[in-house]
């Protein structure tokens, strides 16, 4: 009877997935496989399409311009990724040893806040603020600073910086909090062997702390390399890929291309390019951070 | 055990998962490719009656955001025709233009569209064509120059010729604003005569502490072309006679080019006018409306804009601004002017094709119609050359920009934007091309060579 049950008890798993699934295949897998087909031809998006083969790979791979484009998400990871992530040690360091209680409640708070914003006003918010009369430009006038004061957004060699500042703040939150919630699942009986060891705070960090926190950093690695090589809202709003094509990012490219180009194969090529992209940025981190992870 | 356990639930196998691909891709490749939605039928010309006869009707109409004189219309129709009812939906220009060709070809298409572009639309065949309603409605009796910017060729280009497929609810018209008391401040007698009095006059501002002009340049926007048009404007009238070579290029005429040496000498004149700073130095972070409030509020001696705004400044700020067309290369020389229909077409599909294209010619001709297009958007009405323009009061804005579109008709100096040419070359070419200008990263040649290798990319295509 035993395994006639084990098959039926199977069988009653699988309907409760099916709904789960059935939307999954409809609304991800199938659009993925509609727009990889779609890559492989010339289509307007109204029009019959007529098959283009590998040629819009090819001009995605041999356009300088959208070979900027994919340059230009590298650039932001260092912003999306690097600081976020760096900072959020630090703070998620400084947020353990001192802030307790009520101050780290609101600590953690007002550091997720901008997880809640929608990005949207987020990009208007910051666009006010990084423009020529906005309130960075006016702190630095205030603290003598004037002469540095300028338009960020408006500018060829500040545009994407100020871009990257953005989505820094954005996923400052997201880090801290991450990170804070692995910190908690450190056994203290470690860094309490490490000070009756004489291990200074550095070493603590260094040999306890950053060893336990692997797979709540490949987490965060994980999640702003994403945001990174896919931003397009903070993009849209703050500058829309300008000034000249400064800041134009995959996501915007791809969003032009289907929807004011009307290339839609060229788009579906670059967004197929742009998902091996990101795979092949995504992989090795997991592979990395699974391997001696904790049990 | 538990490892085992927790890895046979980890996902599908290997063996499972790509056959799982496989049969995906095969099923998205064993379906047709992307087609045309099937030919619907189209309205029938025999059941025009030119009119929206007497049984109910509602006009199902999608227009652009931040144009109310629009609904206004709409609501004076229905006042007219009490048998027409609206149902508007608005969405911002953005929206409008990339969403034209799948509203379009949608199974329930709107009766009444904006249509900032219709080649492509043209060229897809789902729009319109118009013709059959010409000699119902009279519109022969139209000046034609009013007309050549909606003709395109059913295959999508050139423009200019071939059927008539939107109509302009009005003509916008476009030129230089002022301030008149940072006029007064600066000490400078409006309008100048030349380039060269225009070229002193921002000199004089510069030096006495006043912004020359408030200009927007921010991506998406990029408006530092309608300076540069006006310039290419005056040096293509002085190398040959009249700005025919301009619209040749954005009627994407056969073998039109922007590179000639006319053209390089307006962007360079613009550069001057860059490196002389008589530009605010956050042009490139300013959108539109940013450009108007700081205008609005007395920041900057001119704008380069169009009459859209007429109605706006003398409604909010009356007397405090003036208008004048660009000057000429030489005193009393031909003046030029981008104008353009604020274009509305009918899908081929539409229900209520016929009562659609009656608004439309309602819009143009009928004299409350006529009266109040002007009170609201301050630009030309349109309709046949015999009909009054509506009164203005005298010394408005207003007054002023209609009484230029005169002497651009006059003097035939009406072209299309050089934006609205070869499909997206705006956001493309020109917007990129005059933002690397402003930021010194690029050449005036250069601004040309990579505005027309984009324009010849964009016709090429298939």
């Amino acid at each position: 009877m035993r395994p006639s049950r084990a098959r039926g008890a199977a069988r009653h798993a699988w309907l409760f997935v099916v709904p789960a699934v059935s939307a999954y295949a409809l609304f991800v897998l199938w659009p993925i496989v509609q727009t990889f087909k779609y890559s492989f031809y010339n289509w307007d998006g109204v029009s019959t399409a007529t098959w283009a083969g590998w040629q819009n790979y090819k001009t995605v791979f041999s356009n300088s311009q959208l070979l900027a484009v994919i340059g230009h998400s590298f650039e932001l990871m260092l912003f999306f990724s690097a600081v976020p992530i760096i900072l959020g040690l630090a703070v998620a360091t400084v947020m353990r040893r001192f802030a307790t209680g009520r101050v780290s409640a609101v600590a953690r708070t007002v550091l997720f806040l901008p997880q809640v914003v929608p990005l949207v006003a987020a990009g208007i918010a910051w666009s006010w603020m990084l423009s020529s009369t906005g309130a960075v430009d006016e702190v630095l006038t205030h603290i003598g600073l004037g002469s540095l004061a300028q338009a960020w957004l408006g500018g060829f060699n500040t545009a994407l910086p100020a871009v990257g500042v953005i989505g820094a703040w954005v996923l400052l939150g997201l880090c801290t909090v991450l990170l804070l919630t692995g910190m908690s699942k450190i056994d203290p009986m470690l860094y309490e062997a490490a000070q009756l060891d004489g291990a200074s705070p550095l070493r603590e960090f260094i040999s306890i702390t950053l060893p336990e926190l692997r797979q709540e950093i490949g987490v965060c690695v994980t999640v702003t390399v994403i945001a990174a090589l896919s931003a397009f809202d903070i993009v849209y709003i703050s500058t829309q890929g300008g000034p000249g094509n400064a800041t134009m990012v995959p996501g915007l490219e791809i969003y032009e291309l289907a929807f004011y180009n009307r290339q839609v194969g060229l788009a579906s090529a670059l967004a197929v390019v742009l998902m091996a992209l990101v795979l092949a940025c995504i992989m090795p981190v997991q592979w990395l951070t699974k391997r001696g992870a904790r049990p | 055990m538990k490892p085992a356990h927790r890895s046979r639930r980890r996902g599908a196998p290997a063996a499972l998962r790509w056959p799982a691909i496989a049969t995906l891709l095969a099923a998205a490749f064993a379906t047709s490719p992307p087609a045309a939605p099937p030919a619907a039928a189209a309205a029938n010309p025999a059941s025009f009656a030119a009119n929206c006869g007497t049984k109910p009707v509602t006009l199902q109409g999608y227009f652009e955001t931040g144009f109310p004189g629009t609904v206004e219309l709409t609501k004076l129709f229905t006042k007219q025709y009490p048998n027409v009812t609206w149902k508007i939906r608005e969405d911002p220009f953005a929206v409008i233009t990339q969403d034209a060709p799948l509203v379009l070809s949608s199974p329930n298409p709107p009766d009444l569209m904006r249509t900032p572009q219709i080649t492509g639309l043209v060229k897809d065949h789902i729009l319109l064509n118009l013709d059959r309603f010409y000699k119902i409605f009279g519109w022969d009796k139209f000046p034609a120059s009013d007309l050549e910017q909606l003709r395109v060729d059913p295959s999508g280009r050139p423009q200019g010729v071939g059927p008539v497929w939107a109509m302009g609810i009005n003509y916008s018209m476009t030129g230089v604003f002022y301030n008149k008391a940072l006029a007064a401040k600066v000490g400078i007698k409006l309008p100048p005569a030349t380039l060269a009095q225009l070229d002193e006059d921002m000199a004089k501002a510069k030096a006495a502490g006043v912004l020359p002009v408030e200009q927007f340049d921010s991506a998406g926007n990029g408006g530092l072309i309608f300076p540069l048009q006006y310039l290419m404007a005056d040096y293509t009238i002085a190398a040959s006679g009249s700005v025919q070579p301009i619209n040749a290029w954005v009627l994407d005429q056969p073998h039109a080019t922007i590179v000639t040496h006319a053209n390089l000498l307006a962007v360079e004149h613009l550069d001057q006018w860059i490196k002389d700073g008589y530009f605010n130095a956050d042009a490139n972070a300013v959108p539109y409306s940013t450009m108007m409030a700081r205008f609005e509020h007395g920041q900057g001696l001119f704008i380069f804009d169009g009459d859209w705004e007429s109605g706006n400044l003398d409604h909010n700020f009356p007397g405090k601004y003036g208008f004048f067309l660009f000057p000429p290369l030489k005193a009393g020389g031909k003046q030029a002017a981008m104008s353009a229909p604020l274009t509305y077409g009918i899908p081929a599909t539409a229900k209520h094709a016929s009562c659609a294209a009656y608004f439309l010619n309602w819009v143009q001709t009928n004299p409350a119609a006529r009266a109040l297009n002007v009170a609201v958007y301050g630009s030309n009405p349109g309709g046949p050359a015999s009909l009054p323009i509506p009164p203005v009061k005298p010394g408005t804005v207003t007054a002023q920009t209609l009484a230029a579109g005169r002497v651009i008709a006059k003097e035939d100096g009406a072209m299309g934007f050089i934006a609205n040419a070869a499909g997206p070359i705006d956001a493309e070419a020109w917007t990129p091309a005059v933002q690397k200008l402003f930021g010194g990263q690029i050449t005036p040649q250069a601004v040309l060579t990579t505005v027309q290798a984009d324009y010849e990319q964009e016709l090429s295509a298939p």
